[in-house]
């Protein structure tokens, strides 16, 4: 019992039965408590009574959109939240974003996949304050001291440069979408033009990347944004 | 022997008259009766009456449409509780006059329908020019009809009534008409009887019983009405029987069939001579022919006759006759040869009566006939000239003098006379009448035949007095000049005779090339059509050349008519439109010019070949008696079979083309279910199998055939997750629901996408990628070319041997990225290079299928989307390039990374 208290909460919005009992068998196994809910009003409702750590919402809910739910529950929680859809259309999925999602899965996922994305998510609740020091593989970004090493060498970057890979740092692991970056890097007025962003980032990866063709740390999600590997 | 039997077996020729006739009475629907009387009074009105009572109380549903009961209480008294339909009114001339309401009629649609007086003249600008044409209408409409008329108006008889009572009907109705009807019923009284009804007031109001009794009603005339409409009747019947006897064949002594042939010459004589071979034909129950031959040296007097000769053709029509309009230099070769190929027994001709000397000169047409008619009867028929109608051809043909003619002939005697006397002194008198010689030639040339005879007397005149001794007299000295006069004159007249002729037959010949080679020209374009446009740009250009016409097309479309071209200027109102859709719905030749809705602007001919009724044919003439031309009406029908048949044509290959279209949209259904089944099956064999052993705890797994069941059912859900994509992602493209969202894309972005994608699957192959550091950010919607790019490496993947490496090239110029998927694979075999881009087009490969056989196919759509090219080429050394190309627009070539 008190064990159970300890652990992370998992609100599962889902209408279909099968999906619901797949997921909750998958999380229940690797230590979450899961909470179901299969319309966005019982939704609304559970994030207030359970007030889960992360909550995954499918989009096609039967009573309401799950745009609008993820709307509804950001005017006053912060609460991570991952889409899992079937939709697979790059449009969806920025809207979801664009919402206040935190991270979008396409069905079919595997657990492990799944599974990482939540870490992520609870990692990102768990620690308001990002480390100054972010390490993956072989590239290293001390926000402290501006400095930004890949293979133990400085590498020199653009304000711009630095500050694109530093918005994608502090939100490591999270899909960030275009007008996202564009709007915190460029601000408002750059919005419809995205292809600074592309020029930006194909600097960033030939300055960071071992091969600019097959990038393993600044990866694009394709037709709706960037995210930066995680550990 | 059974050879007497099959004599008696009625011929098949016979069984199909009969079966059309049974035809053509069920596709017209409604039933004609005819109440035939001979006079007013015998009680047509009447007997029509009991007759629709007695058909009323069978449960009939009748309504009396127009019935004129002339105020005789008997008939009144019938009508009672008979629906009687509201006249229709039109105004004429001030006076508003009672007709039949035809629209009514068909809007209020009963099963039969009372029309009294078939030989009703209707009011200028009604729908139809005669009462029996609104009854064909309504006929037509499939609605029963009874009607009534006396005899006198049968076209065939009109002339022998007006021989017997010297009254001449002018109401007139077709004999085809009493072919026409289902039935016949003969309405009888005696004479007597009718003259005492007469008498009693019963048929007309006293004033007029004096006069009807003086003009019509005389017991003479009377008797031989009552006779005519009798064997009219029994005409009738014996048709029926012969009909009926053959049909079931019954023997009987059956006359070879005879066909008649009467020629129509636009004389006044060739009214009487159509009547005349009419009743021959009746007779000897005979088809009839009547032909009109237009010949080059009676040009011009054919272009006076026009009205007449049109009038003789449609009266020989309305006869029952086939009318044909011939050209020919030779009558009587081209009858002859007109009845051979028409298998005609018989042609009537009629009595000459030019004079004796005439005959000599040129024997009559009648006796090229007779000589050339060989097995051929010919009947020589005598004939009264008809009176001459003041105002008719004759006063009208009176041509100007041509004053500037003669004026000129004397200018040339003059001339040679004085050319003559300048020569005077060394030529013989003989030789100098040479020079007045090249003066009638001349004028025979230039000037026609009557200033070339004047020339020839003014000259002979001159020379006599000039020239021949003793001069400055008229007296002749030596008796040879009298030949050299004679010499001068027939000169003169036999050759302006000939060059008259020649004229004559050049302009025919001018007329009939420009007829031949406007059918030319239209026939060249129509073939050249090959779609409902570019028919009706052919017509319209083709035909307002040839006849100086404004033209209209006009298609059903729906329950309407609709203008599919139209002529610049022309315009057609509501009114147009509906009498275009008349002549459309009853399949016939309605308008200006015709008995029928004759008051429109335009003449409309209906386009129909053997098989289909396609549109109508509106066409605006320059001139009003150009409508009643045959050389137009001829043009016109030749032009309408030709547009027709192109129609007909353009339709025909619509049609294929759609069954087409419709097949392969089948094989293609055929396909893709095909396709699916197999595609959405065959992962799912493995996934249920291997999930079904790993759930039974009966079965004794090995850690090692878990593992292989794992990976092999994790494949396959990739797998089937893939066709599924691919599926979805084909409709979308089918269904044009792909926005395409360009934006300028970082090409290597794109590459690294793709093979990001296929992760899993490269592990342990070699991908080199070979690109520019120079490529310009390209305007693409990257989403679907990375999926082009995934569908193009997954196919590489699949077709190459596992140790083989993969290689992408991407390069750009100024106009063009080319990007390039190389493999080693086994390549395309060359004819298929085109082909898999196509829907459910596989690879052939022995060891089975592994695609879905719709990556390809998406790519295509994608970069075509794009404006881009993709096409597949084997490499020499062996494997597959796939090369896909998309423009760069200035927009997109210019930003290169920095």
């Amino acid at each position: 019992m008190t064990k159970s208290n300890n652990l992370p909460r998992i609100l599962v919005v889902d209408d279909e039965p099968a999906i619901q009992r797949f997921l909750t068998t998958a999380l229940n196994g690797e230590e979450f408590i899961v909470h179901q809910a299969e319309t966005g009003h019982a939704a609304l409702t559970a994030v207030v009574t359970t007030k889960p750590e992360v909550i995954l919402l499918d989009l096609g809910l039967p009573d309401m959109d799950g745009c609008e739910v993820i709307k509804r529950i950001r005017q006053w929680s912060q609460v991570p939240i991952i889409v899992l859809s079937v939709r697979d259309r790059e449009g969806d999925k920025v809207m979801a974003l664009n919402a206040g999602a935190d991270d979008y899965l396409t069905k079919p996922f595997g657990v492990g996949e799944l599974l990482a994305r939540i870490r992520v998510a609870l990692r990102r609740t768990l620690q308001q304050t990002p480390e100054p020091v972010y390490r993956i593989d072989e590239l290293e970004i001390d926000l402290a001291r501006r400095r930004v090493l890949v293979r133990g060498e400085e590498v020199s970057l653009t304000p711009t440069e630095y500050d694109l890979l530093r918005l994608l740092v502090t939100h490591a692991g999270k899909v960030l979408t275009h007008r996202q970056i564009l709007k915190e890097i460029w601000g408002a007025a750059y919005l419809e033009q995205p292809h600074v962003l592309r020029v930006n980032v194909s600097n960033l990866r030939h300055k960071l990347e071992k091969d600019a063709s097959r990038p393993s740390y600044i990866l694009t999600e394709v037709g709706v944004g960037y995210r930066l590997k995680s550990t | 022997m059974s050879i007497p039997q099959d004599e008696r077996r009625p011929s098949p020729e016979a069984m199909l008259r009969a079966a059309r006739a049974e035809e053509v009475k069920i596709e017209h629907g409604g039933k004609l009766k005819i109440f035939l009387g001979y006079a007013a009074g015998v009680g047509k009105t009447y007997t029509m009456l009991e007759a629709a009572r007695i058909r009323q109380r069978e449960g009939r549903d009748v309504v009396a449409a127009y019935v004129e009961s002339h105020g005789r209480a008997e008939t009144d008294a019938l009508l009672e509780g008979l629906e009687c339909l509201p006249k229709a009114q039109h105004e004429y001339q001030g006076v508003l006059l009672p007709e039949l309401d035809i629209d009514g009629v068909l809007a209020r649609r009963p099963q039969l329908v009372l029309v009294d007086e078939l030989a009703h003249t209707n009011v200028p600008g009604s729908r139809h020019e005669k009462r029996w044409q609104d009854i064909l209408e309504i006929l037509a409409a499939g609605i029963d009809v009874y009607t009534t008329v006396n005899v006198q108006h049968f076209e065939s008889v009109n002339d022998v009534v007006t021989q017997i009572t010297g009254v001449v009907v002018r109401e007139t109705v077709p004999d085809s008409i009493l072919d026409r009807a289902a039935e016949i019923r003969l309405v009888d009284i005696p004479p007597e009887e009718l003259l005492e009804r007469l008498h009693q007031g019963k048929i007309y109001i006293p004033e007029q019983v004096a006069w009807a009794t003086e003009k019509f009603f005389r017991h003479g005339n009377l008797i031989a009405l009552r006779e005519l409409s009798m064997r009219r009747a029994a005409a009738r019947v014996d048709e029926e029987m012969r009909a009926y006897m053959e049909t079931r064949a019954i023997p009987g002594p059956w006359p070879v069939t005879e066909r008649l042939l009467v020629c129509a010459s636009g004389s006044p004589f060739s009214e009487k001579l159509i009547r005349t071979t009419r009743r021959l034909a009746e007779e000897l129950k005979a088809q009839w022919f009547t032909v009109y031959i237009e010949t080059p040296s009676l040009a011009k007097q054919q272009q006076e006759n026009r009205e007449r000769v049109w009038r003789d053709l449609r009266l020989a029509e309305s006869l029952g006759a086939e009318v044909a309009t011939l050209t020919a230099t030779s009558v009587s070769e081209a009858i002859i040869d007109y009845a051979l190929r028409h298998n005609v027994t018989r042609i009537v001709v009629g009595k000459p009566n030019k004079s004796r000397w005439r005959e000599f000169l040129r024997p009559p047409i009648v006796d090229q006939i007779i000589r050339l008619s060989g097995a051929i009867h010919v009947h020589v028929v005598s004939i009264e000239p008809a009176p001459i109608k003041p105002g008719s051809h004759f006063s009208r043909s009176k041509r100007q003098v041509p004053w500037l003619e003669y004026l000129a002939s004397l200018v040339l005697v003059t001339a040679a006379t004085m050319v003559s006397f300048l020569v005077g002194s060394i030529l013989s008198p003989t030789n100098m009448v040479m020079i007045f010689l090249l003066a009638v030639v001349l004028a025979a040339v230039r000037l026609g035949l009557k200033p070339a005879i004047l020339t020839a007397t003014l000259g002979v005149m001159a020379f006599d007095f000039f020239f021949v001794p003793p001069r400055l007299t008229f007296n002749v000295a030596d008796s040879e000049y009298i030949f050299t006069f004679i010499g001068l004159f027939t000169v003169g007249v036999v050759i302006s005779t000939l060059v008259a002729k020649a004229n004559g037959r050049a302009v025919a010949l001018r007329e009939r090339e420009l007829q031949t080679e406007s059918l030319y020209y239209l026939s060249r374009d129509l073939a050249a059509a090959v779609d409902l446009e570019s028919i009706m740009a052919a017509v319209i250009k083709n035909i307002s050349e040839t006849l100086n016409a404004k033209l209209a097309v006009l298609v059903p479309e729906g329950e309407q008519m609709k203008i599919s071209s139209i002529s610049k200027g022309l315009a057609l109102d509501v009114k147009e439109l509906a009498v275009a859709d008349w002549a459309y719905r009853n399949r016939r030749t309605a308008g200006l010019g015709t008995e029928t809705l004759g008051s429109a602007e335009l003449l409309y001919l209906p386009l129909h070949t053997a098989s289909c009724f396609l549109g109508v044919l509106g066409v605006k003439l320059g001139q009003v008696a150009d409508y009643r031309s045959p050389h137009h009406r001829r043009l016109l029908d030749a032009f309408v079979t030709q547009i027709s048949q192109a129609m007909e044509r353009v339709y025909l290959s619509m049609q294929a083309e759609q069954a087409q279209i419709l097949q392969a949209r089948e094989s293609l259904e055929r396909a893709l279910l095909n396709s699916i089944s197999h595609d959405l099956r065959t992962p799912l064999v493995s996934i249920i199998g291997a999930l079904s052993s790993l759930r039974d705890e009966t079965l004794q797994i090995s850690d090692t055939a878990r593992k292989e069941f794992l990976t092999g059912a994790w494949d396959e859900a990739e797998r089937l997750n893939r066709f599924v994509g691919n599926l979805l992602d084909m409709t979308r493209l089918e269904a044009g629901e792909l926005k395409m969202k360009m934006e300028l894309c970082d090409v290597q972005d794109l590459v690294g996408c793709a093979l990001a994608a296929l992760d899993q699957r490269l592990k342990g192959r070699t991908v080199n990628v070979k690109l520019e550091p120079t490529i310009p950010l390209v305007r693409m919607d990257m989403v679907l070319m990375t999926q082009v790019l995934i569908n193009l490496l997954d196919n590489a993947l699949k077709y190459s041997p596992i140790e083989s490496s993969i290689e992408i090239t991407v390069q750009a110029d100024n106009t063009f990225l080319t990007v390039e998927v190389l493999d080693c694979g086994p390549g395309i075999p060359e004819q298929d290079l085109q082909r898999v881009f196509d829907k459910f087009y596989r690879i052939p490969i022995p060891e089975g299928t592994k695609g879905t056989g719709l990556g390809l196919s998406i790519c295509k759509g994608i970069v075509e989307a794009h404006d881009g090219r993709i096409w597949a080429e084997n490499q020499q050394e062996g494997g597959l390039r796939i090369v896909i190309e998309l423009p760069l627009d200035e927009k997109g070539g210019n930003d290169k990374i920095k």
